[in-house]
């Protein structure tokens, strides 16, 4: 390796990389390379392809068991092809992950050097190996110091990782990669997310010293402000694409927003999106002619300040109402606290404020009073909570209903009743003819189907409740392209036929705004602002990162 | 379709099965007569299917395997010893009562003539009551231990021995027929139930082929009821309940079930078989076994419904009915035939074998059978 040669070529060149896993595209096309010493932004939505992309350049095991990935990857013009993150470590790329990977009984310094550590010479390492030598604790105490001090932070190298608190822990992440001698390409994954904003600011000075030092860094946010401060230039992806590689001063935050989730050249929305537009146009007639009669009416459901305790989706402070007869989304990040919502209102995530449904008060944390109201629900986790997998469909179709309303049962109510297999074969029947679901028949065991016709069993349970308001979580999470507008569609007209309100939750905002009537975003477990779906998609961007514009937002 | 029968039936039960049927063919080359090893499977089958029945509620509520059920056993061997303490007292009280109510037929002639089955039926009267509340107790604590079922359930079963260990030699019992000659107090090891309900099932309708077949019918019929309850129950909303608990606890929760609810109704119902299975074996077998008796009975009961192909975390009816039958038969022919033909006493090593490996077998096929 010259220095020379080092000049000409950038440190890192990716051609033409795409990956699918099973037939799910994820991405396509991706080409981009980066210099020696430059900061770059990568930015896109949940589900745009980040992770997948970074799991490629570290080589992690998912990728290579899943088939590989197609294109080139070149590290200094030679083509690299990890096949395991210590392979990627070794030629010098350096990735702290959104998660924090640090043992906590171990102090700063254990946890910077781990497996790096100085070793005292001995007598005993020449007869067997390093691996019995003692640690040299002084050298390794001043490596750690050094570390922790390029970052520009005060961390006592002797704390324990148990003991610190979160923004710590973060710097110390860094702070091993940075330890590394060989470190010249680093990987940052969303590492402003837990940071105060003083701590965040001392990481990103932190940053812009490391990069000077020659260090590449790749730097991945939600918060578009730090990203636009920080980088020299910034990458957009979208659906698995590059949608946008440029300095980053040509870019403004509001453009940045729109390029994300922005909704231009989706073929396969096209059809959706003409139904949005219908509909909304539908809707504005509707609107007309219903709005008086609708402010009489009392809401279907009225949240007022909820709080819910669901791990990784914690929700703080939650207000909102949904009118009768209304498809309500719900949206935003993965992690803000959207699927805290619905998940705290029928009473499976411990939780707190007022919760009125049809103007009465509901009993929060008991899932029967929820069901015994005529509420329902479709589970974000098919497997874990929305399906019984070894039992037959159904069973999963009715089981609900048998338990809460004490149908498809024969006997004396209340002393013995037995179940009537015969009812509940004929219902499973009807909604399997109905949403044409794929399976062999009511007997198949629900774990044999797809996903989109085991989201289909999921829906078919909640329809057979006849609920007044139906919540459905991630309606299509996991399924592919046709059995989602297949889902979608009988949402749709579920709710045209029986004038249910349905409340959505979903991470794909294309999605909430080609099915709801308003959609709400939720940030940091609080309600961003609430839209009407045909607000443009910008304006949902801005909310979903944290840009409040509180003048633009409706307030219903 | 010789594959899909294999497949459906599962290897260890076929193997199994063509171990227990060459035995047959050889029984009589050895000498040993095969309508005798038949008859006394059948009756080692009555004996003990009550207490393998007793493993299907826990199971299918995602409790495990009860390897808890001396806990039911013993509230059984209470039962047992109680209406033989007092047994005439109870026939006092029917009296009274008869006479108090006008009942004409309820007179001494017709206790007399079936002397014998009520004593068997207070047996039973006296023992639910206690091991419905113990298996209430037994519930609660396996509701705290979620996912370690089964190890704390052998626990439980292991201490709850122990306990009455002691508990037999204090309890007040008086009849002579049940007390250490010596002392006078504290009761035997091994009680007789001989004058009050010896073969009260095993002899009622029994049918005698010939001098060495006798077809036990009332034990049979007894243990066809007790499935068919059991089956009805594991039908019944409750039934439905408990089984969609164990097969997904979160799915319950969330179609408003009470999860712990189910769980504790599911170990109760267990641990009131084992209590009625061992009053059944124990007519048959014609003794009470106390103190340590109870202490390894879980074991052939949980090989048994594995053995019929259950799994952890499913089990029906018909694992309870083959289970048995190819256990019990198994039990019965090799002490038989393969001690004749190699001279030595091979029986307890091959039930070992059989038994635990067995529970081994299906414990490590736990993980494929979850999620």
């Amino acid at each position: 390796m010259s220095d020379l040669n080092n000049k000409n070529t950038p440190l890192l060149t990716l051609e033409n990389i795409g990956k699918d896993f099973y037939g799910n595209r994820v991405l396509s096309g991706i080409n981009f390379s980066i210099e020696a010493g430059e900061i770059l932004g990568l930015v896109g939505e949940n589900g745009a392809g980040k992770s997948t992309l970074l799991n490629i350049l570290f080589g992690m095991p998912v990728i290579n068991s899943t088939g590989g990935h197609e294109g080139k990857i070149f590290l200094d013009g030679k083509p690299v092809n990890f096949t395991s993150p210590t392979q990627a470590l070794a030629a010098g790329i350096g990735m702290v992950h959104q998660e924090f990977s640090l043992i906590p009984g171990f102090t700063a310094t254990e946890n910077i050097l781990l497996n790096r550590e100085d070793l005292n010479p001995s007598s005993m390492s020449y007869i067997f190996s390093e691996r019995v030598s003692t640690l040299n604790r002084d050298a390794m105490e001043q490596r750690a110091r050094a570390a922790i001090h390029t970052l520009g932070v005060n961390i006592d190298p002797d704390m324990k990782i148990s003991e610190m608190p979160v923004g710590y822990k973060q710097f110390i992440e860094i702070a091993r990669e940075i330890d590394r001698k060989n470190t010249r390409l680093l990987f940052l994954d969303e590492p402003t997310a837990v940071l105060t904003e003083s701590e965040a600011d001392i990481l990103l000075i932190a940053l812009k010293k490391l990069a000077r030092s020659g260090i590449a860094i790749v730097f991945i946010s939600h918060r578009l402000n730090e990203v636009k401060d920080l980088c020299n230039r910034i990458i957009i992806l979208r659906d698995g694409k590059l949608v946008k590689d440029s300095p980053a001063f040509d870019l403004s935050v509001r453009e940045i927003a729109s390029l994300m989730v922005g909704r231009e050249n989706k073929t396969e929305n096209q059809n959706l999106n003409n139904d949005t537009e219908q509909k909304n146009n539908n809707d504005d007639s509707d609107d007309e002619n219903l709005k008086s009669k609708r402010k009489k009416i009392k809401p279907a459901l009225k949240v007022e300040h909820l709080w819910v305790d669901m791990p990784g989706e914690t929700v703080r402070d939650v207000s909102f109402e949904v009118k009768r007869g209304e498809i309500f989304g719900i949206g935003g990040l993965a992690g803000h606290g959207k699927l805290g919502i619905p998940n705290g209102i029928m009473g499976l995530y411990p939780a707190g404020g007022k919760v009125r449904l049809l103007g009465k008060k509901l009993k929060l944390n008991q899932p029967r009073q929820a069901l015994n109201r005529k509420m329902a629900f479709v589970s974000e986790d098919r497997r874990g909570v929305g399906l019984l997998l070894d039992e037959p469909l159904d069973w999963n179709i009715t089981f609900t209903a048998m338990q809460v309303q004490g149908r498809f049962l024969i006997g004396i109510p209340g002393i013995f009743q037995l179940r009537n297999e015969f009812a509940m074969k004929r219902t499973a029947k009807k909604f399997i003819d109905a949403l044409e679901i794929k399976c062999t028949g009511s007997n198949q065991k629900a774990g044999e189907l797809s996903g989109g016709n085991q989201q289909k069993v999921c829906l078919a349970k909640a329809f057979v409740l006849k609920p007044e308001v139906l919540l459905i979580c991630e309606p299509t999470r996991g399924i592919d392209i046709g059995a989602k507008n297949l889902v979608l569609d009988t949402i749709r007209e579920y709710n045209k036929k029986n004038n249910t309100t349905i409340i959505i939750t979903s991470s794909e905002l294309e999605e909430l705004r080609s099915v709801c009537n308003r959609v709400a975003i939720v940030d940091e477990g609080k309600i961003a602002g609430i839209l009407p779906a045909s607000s443009p998609a910008e304006e949902f961007g801005m909310l979903m990162m944290g840009q409040n514009n509180t003048e633009e937002v409706e307030n219903l | 379709m010789i594959g899909k029968f294999i497949e459906n039936a599962g290897w260890p039960r076929i193997i199994i099965a063509l171990f227990l049927a060459g035995l047959f063919c050889a029984a009589p080359f050895v000498g040993v007569r095969v309508d005798t090893s038949l008859s006394n499977t059948l009756v080692r089958f009555g004996m003990n299917g009550v207490m393998v029945l007793a493993m299907i509620p826990m199971v299918q509520a995602g409790c495990g395997l009860n390897f808890g059920l001396p806990l039911g056993i013993i509230a059984g061997l209470l039962g047992a010893t109680l209406s033989i303490e007092w047994n005439e007292e109870i026939f006092k009280k029917i009296i009274e009562l008869s006479a108090q109510y006008k009942i004409t037929w309820l007179n001494a002639e017709f206790l007399n003539l079936h002397h014998d089955a009520i004593s068997f039926a207070s047996a039973i009267i006296i023992a639910v009551p206690i091991v419905a509340i113990l298996g209430w107790f037994y519930g609660k604590l396996l509701n705290r231990v979620k996912g370690d079922e089964m190890m704390i359930a052998t626990y439980v079963g292991f201490s709850s021995v122990s306990f009455m260990c002691i508990a037999w030699l204090l309890l007040p019992y008086k009849n002579p027929t049940m007390v250490w000659g010596y002392a006078g107090k504290g009761l035997r090891t091994t009680i007789s139930v001989e004058g009050y309900w010896l073969h009260v099932l095993s002899d009622s309708l029994a049918i005698d082929i010939n001098e060495h077949l006798r077809i036990p019918t009332g034990m049979l019929i007894f243990f066809a009821v007790m499935a068919l309850i059991v089956w009805i129950f594991m039908r019944s909303k409750t039934g439905t309940a408990i089984t969609a608990v164990g097969s997904n606890p979160e799915f319950a929760r969330a179609s408003g079930v009470n999860v712990d609810h189910m769980r504790t109704i599911s170990v109760m119902l267990s641990t009131i078989l084992g209590a009625i299975g061992i009053i059944v074996y124990e007519q048959s077998f014609g003794f009470i076994q106390l103190y340590m008796g109870p202490f390894y009975m879980a074991l052939p009961a949980v090989a048994s419904i594995l053995l019929g192909g259950a799994s952890v975390n499913k089990a029906g009816i018909l694992n309870v009915i083959v289970g048995t039958f190819l256990f019990q038969g198994i039990l019965t022919m090799t002490p038989s035939v393969i001690n004749s033909y190699l001279q030595t006493d091979m029986s307890e090593v091959i039930r070992l074998i059989v038994s635990n490996g067995m529970i081994l077998y299906a414990l490590t096929r736990k993980v494929r059978a979850g999620r």
